[in-house]
């Protein structure tokens, strides 16, 4: 099988991932209740919403690590739990934010693993797999630093050589999880702009970010959660509105558009009294 | 270095160097473990012997006793070094030593219980012992989940420490009560292979061999699995199934070991600590370099236990623990403890 014409094709048209009527638990806590949702293809969606909304646990949902207490997710239109692992893996990348990595792992080392769901039972590692984690390094601006360990890179980039794995798994459709929840602003920005790269590239983003401001500068599409449920989604410019940011997090504020680019950009920040 | 120039991996040849002097190092040890003995049969008379000359006497210490001895001492290292190395990458921690953590104890205690409840043939002796490893190994997951042992590398060898304690405590006993099972693992439960007949070591291989088919299946999986067990999935593998795999491997590697020769303490914390520090952190170089290093530890160890004392033989579980116990307080002390 030619997994390498297969991913480009997908790559122009990402099988669609979405969520119908998905409940989810956290024990015998409910968490998330008859949701719905499909992740707009070739674009980046962020999941906002206040602590304990259920955002990551929406995401663990989509990428499978929690199995729905009723409802599904839908790949391609399939129950993601009733297709083998490694074909999921095919189609969606994970970047969980419990990552770690053993001491001494090199850049390269930890992209190889992207690798892994195209590889069978000890089949080995071909030039095509060679030049997939070359073009990983590359995309993710890592040249220079493929046989570093990653504890000795900086907060950035190692969270873009995390990407970089994704990459090279030659997946349609990415799904992260906080992924720069804890780097400072500049290390923040690299990483957003790698992800809108990806974006541009026609994959399919969806990422959990706690930052209303950096969700809604660098995501197409906005999905603001409060207590398991979506109240609003769309275009961060339509949706953001001083009611919306209320209902979420219980602040009153205004909202000045970005001179630049247009980005609504929260102001006047209070308490509600 | 040009940027585009990245390191082919594991399949290429970085390992081939340390694996040909580790080889080489085996080499030299089973022959070491076939020249030097307890008794009166010397390297040169021993020589002679392995081509077929030499005294009838010769040959019968060489072929009869040495050979199987020194086959032994490899299958019993390469088990538990491969077996240490696995369940370290399971629990991240590299302390987690079968022998340390209870496993071998576990393993020994059921057999205890068995030789004294009459049980003689080597192929149930084998199984009783595996299924007594696998007792103790579920208990050291158990206590992986539980707070504070779970973050604790240190604490969960004090955890396994007590269990192993308790555990011989308890086979002492047990051998107090029954004097004739005390006369037949007076020397076994110390650690030993000198008494082991070949037939136990048939008894085991087929075990073993599964437990290789394991390893082999669960190895790269495993290795995904030091990225967290989320990225893991997200690769396409099945954590809990990996878990559960690697559990029966170690079981069946470490009772399979423990049946040979004995509670082992340290031998699969050393070898995969020298594996690790030649081939970095991944578990399949690990394993690979595991192969070579465990059966040369555990010959030169037995080769040891044979010549320091002669005529009179030390049991080989206090040459491991005298090789072992520096490499345990060396990682201890180290300040920092290796994250795998």
């Amino acid at each position: 099988m030619n997994h390498s014409a297969n991913t480009a094709e997908n790559l122009f048209t990402p099988p669609p991932l979405a969520a119908r009527d998905l409940s989810m638990t956290h024990g015998r806590r409910p968490v998330i209740s008859a949701l719905n949702l499909e992740l707009p293809p070739g674009k980046v969606t962020a999941i906002v919403g206040p602590n304990g909304c259920g955002k990551s646990t929406l995401l663990n949902g989509l990428a499978r690590v929690h199995a729905p207490a009723s409802g599904a997710v839908l790949l391609d239109g399939k129950n993601i739990h009733s297709l083998p692992s490694r074909e999921v893996a095919r189609q969606l990348a994970l970047l969980p934010q419990d990552n770690s990595a053993p001491e001494g792992l090199t850049v390269a080392d930890l992209i190889r693993f992207g690798r892994q769901p195209h590889q069978g039972f000890l089949r080995r590692w071909t030039e095509q797999d060679q030049a997939i984690l070359e073009q990983a390094i590359l995309s993710a601006d890592l040249a220079g630093l493929a046989d570093r360990p990653l504890d000795t890179l900086s907060g950035g980039q190692r969270q873009r050589a995390w990407i970089a794995m994704s990459i090279a798994q030659q997946t349609p459709l990415l799904l992260l999880d906080e992924p720069t929840s804890a780097l400072d602003l500049g290390h923040q920005i690299e990483v957003f702009e790698l992800i809108r790269d990806l974006a541009r590239q026609g994959k399919t983003v969806a990422m959990v970010v706690h930052d209303l401001v950096s969700a809604s500068r660098y995501a197409d599409h906005l999905i603001a959660m409060v207590d398991g449920q979506i109240i609003a989604q769309g275009a961060p410019s339509e949706i953001l509105e001083p009611a919306l940011i209320h209902q979420l997090y219980g602040v009153h504020c205004e909202i000045y558009r970005d001179p630049a680019d247009g980005t609504p950009v929260l102001v006047n920040l209070r308490k509600c009294l | 270095m040009n940027d585009h120039a990245v390191a082919n991996p594991l399949a290429s040849s970085a390992l081939v160097p340390p694996l040909t002097v580790a080889v080489f190092f085996v080499v030299a040890a089973v022959f070491a473990s076939l020249l030097w003995g307890a008794g009166p049969i010397g390297p040169a008379d021993a020589l002679k012997a392995l081509i077929g000359q030499g005294s009838e006497e010769a040959r019968f210490v060489i072929m009869e006793l040495r050979l199987p001895r020194t086959a032994i001492a490899v299958v019993t290292g390469l088990a538990l070094a491969v077996a240490g190395a696995l369940l370290q990458a399971l629990t991240r921690n590299p302390l987690a030593e079968p022998g340390l953590l209870g496993v071998s104890g576990g393993s020994a205690f059921a057999v205890t219980l068995a030789v004294m409840l009459g049980a003689s043939s080597a192929t149930l002796t084998t199984v009783v012992a595996q299924v007594g490893a696998l007792a103790g190994c579920s208990l050291v997951m158990l206590a992986t989940r539980s707070r504070g042992l779970a973050t604790d590398p240190v604490r969960l060898v004090l955890a396994g420490a007590t269990v192993t304690g308790l555990l011989l405590s308890l086979t002492s006993v047990l051998m107090l009560a029954d004097q004739r099972a005390a006369d037949e693992i007076r020397f076994w439960i110390t650690g030993s292979i000198a008494g082991t007949p070949f037939s136990h070591l048939k008894a085991v291989l087929p075990s073993l061999a599964v437990a290789g088919v394991l390893v082999v299946m669960v190895a790269a999986p495993l290795a995904a699995m030091s990225l967290g067990e989320r990225a893991a999935l997200g690769l396409g593998h099945k954590p809990g199934r990996i878990r559960l795999l690697v559990l029966v491997a170690v079981a069946l590697l470490v009772g399979g070991a423990t049946a040979l020769a004995g509670p082992l303490v340290f031998a699969g914390l050393v070898v995969p600590f020298i594996a690790r520090a030649i081939g970095g952190p991944d578990i399949r170089k690990t394993l690979w370099l595991c192969l070579p290093i465990g059966p040369t530890l555990l010959l030169v160890a037995d080769t040891l236990a044979r010549i320091i004392g002669a005529p009179a033989e030390l049991p080989l579980g206090v040459i491991t623990a005298l090789l072992g116990a520096p490499v345990l307080l060396y990682i201890v002390r180290s300040g920092r403890m290796p994250t795998l």
